[in-house]
């Protein structure tokens, strides 16, 4: 599985666990949603970096708590026509999750350009498509009109440019 | 009417030139139909029976002259030489070659137009009153919301997968023109004591097999917490809507199923944990878009039009289609032209480039440059002096336009049907027809008063039968065509979904049954009552009795 991020393939230094799998002290480990919650205590103090991957029917509001210590968010898209992950990702931002997302499932380069704008900022992409049409997808509209969403390409805001003087609208920081 | 700055410009173009490319993929077979298909749809391409179907935005049904001429030549260059308006005021083109689509959008990008979002599960066409900015009774002019809403719904990165697609329609006015009852927002505009603008905000009406009336999510909503708000409204149906079904995928269902109540509690919770953050931006946009839709300068009229009363008492021809087409404007000596694009036995809609040329030249000269298009299918010259009426009937009656039967029986709605969609079961098109040429003497319309016939080819209801004052729905049922019809739906303040009154009907047979139907009306209507008055005041009995019992 090819990783897209700041628009290179990199290598995935994460792994991934299942729910009863041990956890290599110093690990960057990907944990479900249900085993962040059963295993906190524990998970709390692991030394390695920490993730976790959500199923697109859960409510984003049950991460929060663990914000502070969770470094990876990994949201899915079965289909590219199930669009929940972008809310989610979304909603991640908006309450001030600074750790990076990252997307899998079915992503096509048509929606890039839409993923980054709600804040995701890796992808599981497969090797269907070169690195040139994920470069060149990443920045095929230079403007766009909603306000306050991430601006990771090239991408200007239309109604804050139009209203100079205000200044845009600050973007959550995002990790990477 | 709002006017493409450099943004808005660019804005389309890059998209056009993105589409260029996917097409040309498409064409190179780089790109499979299943890939394409998500890709031409959300640049308003289908793949209907025949052909090629392409659909083009008309915001808020809002034409320029020059953008109607543009319509006009696509019609001739690239189709057949006429286009099908629609019941959401877009404009479709049933005989479109795919490699001449990016072309088509280039040429429509030049006059500020384009076909984004005229399909997929994303948010459609903003639609609202045909008489905007013009009618006596408006709060205020609808249009400058739509704008604001086409743009930041325009490639919405949050918003463009939804379950299901999503329509939004706004209105200005008390009378409802722009049946926001039955869409998936609604919007109505109020003023409260301090005369500030405030959006009655309502959710989950719709049509479709599964028709519904909107429930009210806030009274009055300050007019610039209205993006966030639906924002809000947007979020909590894109993560909890039904995915399993498509048949269950719209809003309506979701606010059925766990209720309006707790419906509005999820939106109020979501937006009370992320507001508004950038309405000061929001408000400034609007200032911005709202100067360009100010009144035009209309010059000061006499409220006595000599000219066109001597044209009424010299031509009774002009005197019926003055009296049924011509709507009041807000300024003395000026009124709103309906055109009806409802000719004896025409196609509902359908209109040819010649047709739309005259339009326009007549928008150009005597209405201030302005066209609007209906959501029943017709044309609106918004601003006319009344002295320039009978002028514009000459025209009008030259090349067909001039059918005086706005708001008659003869105003029908009917869909593409079977004759172009793929997913009809049955031909609306040929009973809309033939109801209009059975009914074609305009006093017998006349006698009949005001009424609603909507036709729809299947139960997806694009020729909103549910609220015709007459619904027509036409089913398949072995192989055989046949029609369904309902009593007492309406899409105005008081909406309301049609009763299937019985059995069904033979396409041939429909028309009598409608007569049928308007005989006992007329037998049983008290002084002055409209039919669909009459309807409500004495229920479905009556007419199945003359319809069914004899049988």
């Amino acid at each position: 599985m090819q990783l897209l991020k700041n628009n290179s393939f990199i290598r995935d230094a994460w792994i991934t666990l299942g729910d009863d799998d041990a956890i290599a002290d110093g690990a960057r480990v990907v944990v479900s949603l249900v085993r962040l919650q059963r295993d906190w205590d524990t998970l709390a103090r692991h030394t390695g970096l920490l993730g976790v991957v959500i199923p697109n029917n859960a409510d984003e509001k049950a991460l929060a708590p663990y914000f502070s210590q969770v470094s990876l968010v990994v949201v899915n898209f079965p289909a590219f026509t199930d669009g929940r992950s972008y809310s989610q990702a979304r909603q991640l931002r908006l309450d001030g999750y600074r750790g990076e997302i990252r997307a899998t499932g079915n992503i096509l380069p048509d929606q890039l350009q839409f993923m980054l704008q709600v804040g995701v900022d890796s992808f599981e992409v497969g090797d269907r498509f070169t690195l040139e049409e994920w470069q060149k997808a990443a920045q095929h509209m230079h403007l766009t009109y909603q306000l306050g969403y991430n601006r990771a390409g090239v991408e200007r805001e239309v109604w804050s440019q139009r209203h100079q003087g205000f200044a845009a609208w600050e973007e959550q920081p995002h990790a990477g | 009417m709002y006017r493409y700055d450099e943004f808005d410009h660019s804005f389309v173009q890059q998209r056009t030139s993105q589409f260029r490319d996917q097409a040309t993929r498409r064409l190179k077979g780089e790109l499979t139909e299943e890939e394409f298909r998500p890709l031409r749809l959300m640049n308003g391409l289908y793949l209907q029976l025949h052909a090629y179907m392409l659909r083009v935005a008309i915001p808020y049904g809002t034409l320029s002259s020059k953008q109607m001429r543009r319509l006009a030549y696509i019609a001739d260059k690239w189709d057949r030489g006429y286009g099908h308006f629609t019941t959401r005021q877009n404009i479709q083109y049933n005989w479109i070659k795919l490699e001449d689509t990016a072309d088509i959008l280039e040429a429509l990008a030049e006059v500020e137009m384009h076909a984004i979002q005229t399909s997929g599960n994303c948010i459609r066409n903003v639609t609202t009153d045909h008489w905007a900015g013009a009618a006596a009774d408006e709060i205020a002019d609808p249009r400058p919301i739509g704008e604001l809403l086409r743009q930041w719904s325009s490639l919405h990165p949050e918003f463009s997968f939804l379950p299901r697609k999503f329509k939004i329609a706004v209105t200005g006015a008390p009378n409802d023109r722009a049946a926001v009852k039955v869409h998936d927002i609604g919007l109505r505009l109020h003023k409260n004591d301090r005369n500030e603008n405030g959006w009655e905000v309502m959710v989950g009406g719709g049509q479709g097999r599964t028709p519904m009336i909107a429930v009210t999510v806030r009274e009055f909503l300050p007019e610039i917490q209205l993006i966030p708000y639906i924002e809000a409204i947007m979020r909590v149906y894109n993560l909890y809507g039904r995915r399993d079904n498509k048949y269950k995928a719209r809003i309506k269902i979701l606010v059925h199923e766990i209720g309006a109540e707790k419906f509005r509690s999820e939106v109020e919770a979501e937006y009370a944990r992320h507001p508004a953050q950038t309405a000061e931006v929001d408000a400034r946009e609007l200032v911005r878009i709202s100067k360009y839709f100010a009144m035009p300068p209309l010059e000061k009229q006499s409220r006595f039009a000599p000219h066109f009363e001597d044209a009424k008492f010299k031509n009774k021809d002009f005197a019926r289609w003055a009296k049924n087409n011509l709507a009041a404007h807000q300024v003395d000596g000026y009124t709103i032209v309906n055109i009806s694009l409802k000719p004896e036995g025409g196609i509902p809609g359908d209109a040819t480039g010649d047709q739309m040329r005259v339009m326009a030249d007549l928008a150009e000269r005597y209405s201030h440059d302005e066209l609007r298009v209906s959501h029943a299918q017709n044309i609106v010259l918004p601003h006319v002096k009344l002295e320039d009426a009978y002028t514009i009937w000459q025209q009008l009656v030259k090349v067909d336009l001039a059918a005086a039967n706005y708001g008659l029986l003869g105003d029908i709605i009917a869909c593409p049907g079977l004759d172009y969609c793929a997913l009809a079961t049955a031909r609306a098109i040929p009973v809309s027809q033939a109801i209009s040429r059975k009914f074609a003497d305009m006093d017998t319309q006349e006698k009949y008063g005001p009424l609603k016939i909507n036709i729809s080819g299947c139960i997806n209801a694009c020729g909103h039968h549910h609220v015709g004052h007459i619904g027509i729905l036409g089913l398949d049922k072995k192989g055989e065509e046949y029609f369904q019809i309902t009593l007492g739906g309406s899409s105005g303040d008081k909406a309301s979904i049609g009763s299937i009154l019985g059995p069904g009907f033979a396409a041939e047979e429909v028309p009598d049954a409608i007569e049928k139907i308007l005989n006992t009306y007329v037998k049983l209507r008290q002084p002055g009552e409209e039919f669909l008055a009459a309807y409500r005041r004495v229920g479905a009995q009556p007419f199945k009795d003359a319809l069914y019992a004899a049988a």
